[in-house]
């Protein structure tokens, strides 16, 4: 019995060196192009673009993309489980106000921050028992809590800026520790610690299980929604994070942040191989996804390229890493 | 009028990247014969059927139809061919009716609309030509599997089709569609043309097929001229490359007392109220036409659908109402009936289907996943099931159905405290081999005192596994048969609608 198998066995892959040379080139390909993308293009803006290539504008990047990397964390596991969430602009604006409302209401900055990742995470919540338990379509959903988040915004904030008062409130965004600016430190954080959710713990391992097939994840004994659920819970409390940090930086809290918001941090996400369609993320690639969204912006700025022309790049970029992803999946599809 | 074969396949080979997936083989069907293509999972009878349909283009070799070789390069070709390939994915479109997935492409027009009453009357002139019993105006989404491919088949005669080939056409069919798809073979044999039926079904082949061939990774194996005389194990035995004299292997055992005990449940699709009871190192198999109700108690019992009445108690501990996650914890478990859809997570590796469940039991500092232990687990259960797989990191969807079988069998295998396994057609679409494999793990369990419940449509199978059977119809328990008195006879007609009342309820 052992024998049959073994031919069997030897017969579907009895593969050339050649062709065996073949496919380990293309695992490497697809493990590490995205990283080595990113470094060319790095190495060719570096020796290229003044200034591109100095400490003050690479911590300038990183403080740039500080808010997009933080969503982008969560953005993945909703993208991982299937899900989609276009109320994390919404949620940046909303949060930012309500901090900057409360904070001068109370004269407490540390209440006008819990008041917001309250908010925030309520909102999460929401969008996810919404999803979850009713079945509601994740894009509908959404799509109608950031109109309603949106609105929120400006009715509490009555269409102006709200500006804060604390001082305190705007070392959050500007203090810096060993070199390196809070947000920066924040969204390093973030990604360590979500990449270590996904990676090692059950809560990631089953929201991959539930994007690759909701179904069987659930006859295989997932809480499905419990999962779900958290997902854009804590997606919500992020956001709003993103929204306290966005609002410090900019010494107010704005009704119309973060317009745009959601589609870059999906942009990123995409870009850093997450699979729409479920089942596939990795943390690095999402890093990697932030940091090219992030340095092609900043080039474009330090060359003076008209802010228009970047919503093209940008767009481009996007079209090309979900076809080389597409094609991928066709080679492997065979 | 020439002495060449209508259809010839000459020294076809095809390799895909890393799979030799076909080598030099060779073979002849004949118009007005029915030619079985035999062979396990993967053994390359559907690469065959792809180059045939013009889908693949082969590496090495023609094909020839009456003596002349073709060189189809896409599936139009083979169509304007008069070859008619049916697969096992059927190509329809649900939203529409019999009649249009029929006259697609074709449909007749009156001043440019759509002439709905010609196309009705023809369509109805043609399906009562052929015999077939459908409404014109059903759409396709609405009718059974079995009424579906009659539809395709329906489509293929009226392209004029000469060659008709049928890749594993009743893997999903009741009794009934499957006798109506072979009266429509044999008509069709009659009336000259030259059929390949490909299925798993020995039975099937000895009934329908004049000659058969067989296939074993990727080559010829044998051909047969005639079935007559042919044993079932000659063809068994060519196929797997060993003998299986028996491929139920059927291993007796002491049982334990009752493990499993149903009383009274009910749910959406289960209106009547259903009891009984497994004892450990039982196997019982549940038998039913399709539609009987099986498939639906057992997800109720697990708590994958809403249990509206009675009790499930596993060692006379009671599992709570419609919670999947109760009854794992208590050691009940359950692969379903349609491994694509509900059993495997296709996009994760094989290590991670198997390791889902169980692995909240092997936590690090109870929070985080033990990739090392996983690991080890994964390489055991791919050792032990023969699991057939590069490696266990490789996506499961890559895998064959069998192979895909033996993983969801090891997420349950390696829980712990394993106590009752559900398994929903666990054989369904598997070769011969692989069905072999897993009736063994089944007894390896029962051995161990596991509660083994096995759903099966197919009835050799039902008797050769089980030590009890019990058969269900319209949603009712109807029979029980004690292994010893389990003949086809009996158990059939209590599964009937028709004998159900007929047939005294028997206890063992």
């Amino acid at each position: 019995m052992t024998e049959t198998n073994a031919a069997a066995i030897g017969a579907k892959q009895a593969e050339t060196p050649d062709a065996r040379r073949r496919a380990m080139f293309w695992r490497v390909v697809d493990d590490y192009s995205l990283i080595g993308i990113f470094i060319v293009l790095f190495g060719v803006l570096s020796a290229t673009v003044q200034y591109f290539f100095s400490w003050d504008n690479i911590v300038g990047l990183a403080l740039s993309v500080s808010q997009i990397g933080m969503v982008s964390c969560t953005m993945m596991f909703c993208l991982a489980s299937r899900d989609f969430d276009l109320s994390v602009g919404s949620t940046v604006a909303f949060a930012g106000v309500c901090c900057a409302i409360v904070s001068n209401a109370t004269g407490s900055v540390a209440l006008g921050i819990a008041a917001s990742l309250v908010a925030g995470a309520l909102i999460g919540f929401v969008n996810g028992v919404v999803i979850a338990k009713l079945n509601i379509n994740a894009l509908i959903t959404t799509l109608a809590t950031m109109e309603i988040v949106r609105g929120l915004a400006f009715i509490t904030s009555q269409g102006q800026a709200v500006g804060v008062t604390s001082e305190a409130f705007f070392t959050l965004g500007s203090a810096e520790l060993f070199g390196l600016p809070v947000p920066v430190w924040v969204t390093l954080v973030c990604f360590v610690v979500f990449g270590i959710l996904l990676n090692k713990t059950i809560y990631g391992r089953n929201t991959l299980a539930i994007g690759g097939n909701p179904d069987a994840a659930r006859l295989a004994g997932v809480s499905v929604d419990r999962v779900r659920i958290a997902i854009f819970l804590i997606q919500g409390l992020v956001a709003a994070l993103a929204g306290i940090i966005l609002a410090s930086r900019m010494t107010s809290g704005q009704p119309n942040a973060g317009q745009g918001f959601e589609l870059n941090v999906i942009s990123a996400c995409v870009l850093g191989g997450v699979s729409l369609m479920g089942g596939r993320a990795s943390i690095s690639g999402v890093l990697v996804g932030v940091l090219i969204m992030g340095t092609v912006q900043n080039a474009m700025s330090l060359m003076n390229i008209d802010a228009f022309y970047q919503y093209l790049v940008r767009g481009t970029i996007l079209l090309i890493a979900v076809l080389v992803d597409q094609l991928k999946n066709r080679r492997q599809s065979r | 009028m020439t002495d060449a074969p209508r259809l010839e396949f000459r020294h076809i080979g095809k390799t895909f990247p890393g799979v030799r997936a076909l080598g030099d083989v060779s073979f002849a069907v004949r118009a007005g014969s029915v030619h079985g293509l035999l062979g396990e999972n993967g053994a390359g009878k559907s690469t065959m059927m792809k180059i045939l349909g013009g889908e693949y283009i082969p590496d090495e070799g023609e094909v020839a139809i009456d003596g002349q070789a073709m060189h189809f390069r896409k599936a139009a070709d083979a169509i304007a061919s008069g070859v008619a390939v049916i697969h096992q994915e059927l190509q329809y479109v649900p939203e529409l009716s019999v009649m249009e997935n029929l006259l697609i492409g074709r449909l007749p027009t009156r001043f440019g609309l759509v002439d709905r009453r010609k196309a009705l009357a023809w369509t109805r002139e043609k399906l009562d030509a052929l015999g077939v019993d459908l409404d014109p105006r059903a759409r396709l989404k609405q009718l059974s599997i079995g009424q579906r491919q009659m539809v395709e088949i329906v489509k293929a005669i009226l392209r004029d089709a000469k060659i008709l080939a049928l890749d594993e056409p009743t893997s999903s069919l009741s009794h009934r569609e499957t006798e109506v798809l072979f009266r429509l073979v044999r008509d069709l044999r009659a009336q000259g043309k030259a059929m390949i039926y490909i299925s798993h079904r020995l039975d099937e082949i000895f009934e329908l097929c004049d000659a058969a061939t067989i296939f074993r990774d990727g080559r010829k194996v044998a051909d047969f001229d005639t079935l007559e005389g042919v044993t079932r194990d000659q063809l068994v035995q060519r196929m797997v490359g060993r003998e299986i004299s028996d491929i139920f292997g059927y291993r007796p055992r002491e049982h334990g007392k009752v493990r499993l005990a149903v009383q009274g449940v009910t749910g959406r699709a289960v209106p009547a109220p259903v009891s009984f009871e497994v004892k450990a190192g039982e196997i019982v198999g549940f038998f039913g036409l399709v539609g009987a109700g099986r498939s639906e108690v057992m997800r109720v019992i697990y708590g994958a659908d809403r249990r509206t009445a009675g009790t499930v108690q596993v060692d006379g501990e009671s599992i709570k109402a419609s919670h999947i996650r109760d009854s794992i914890q208590h050691g009940l478990v359950f692969c379903p009936e349609d491994r694509k859809e509900d059993g495997i997570i296709g996009v994760r590796s094989v290590a991670e289907n198997i390791n889902i469940s169980a692995r909240r039991n092997h936590l690090v500092a109870g929070l985080f996943v033990n990739d090392r232990n996983e690991a080890k687990v994964a390489d055991t259960y791919i050792d032990r099931l023969r699991i057939r797989t590069p490696n266990r990191r490789q996506e499961i969807r890559l895998l064959s159905g069998g192979n895909q079988q033996k993983a969801v069998l090891s997420r349950w295998l390696a829980e712990k405290d394993l106590r009752v396994l559900i398994v929903d057609e666990p054989t369904r679409g598997i070769d011969v081999g692989a069905k072999n494999e897993i009736y063994n793990v089944l007894y390896e369990l029962a051995e161990r005192g596991v509660a083994v419940v096995v759903i099966s449509s197919e009835l050799p199978e039902v008797l050769g596994v089980s030590d009890r059977v019990v058969t269900m119809c319209r949603g009712r328990i109807t029979a029980q048969f004690h292994r010893t008195e389990a003949n086809e006879a009996d158990v059939l007609a209590a599964a009937l609608p028709e004998g159900a009342s007929a047939t005294p309820i028997r206890n063992t």
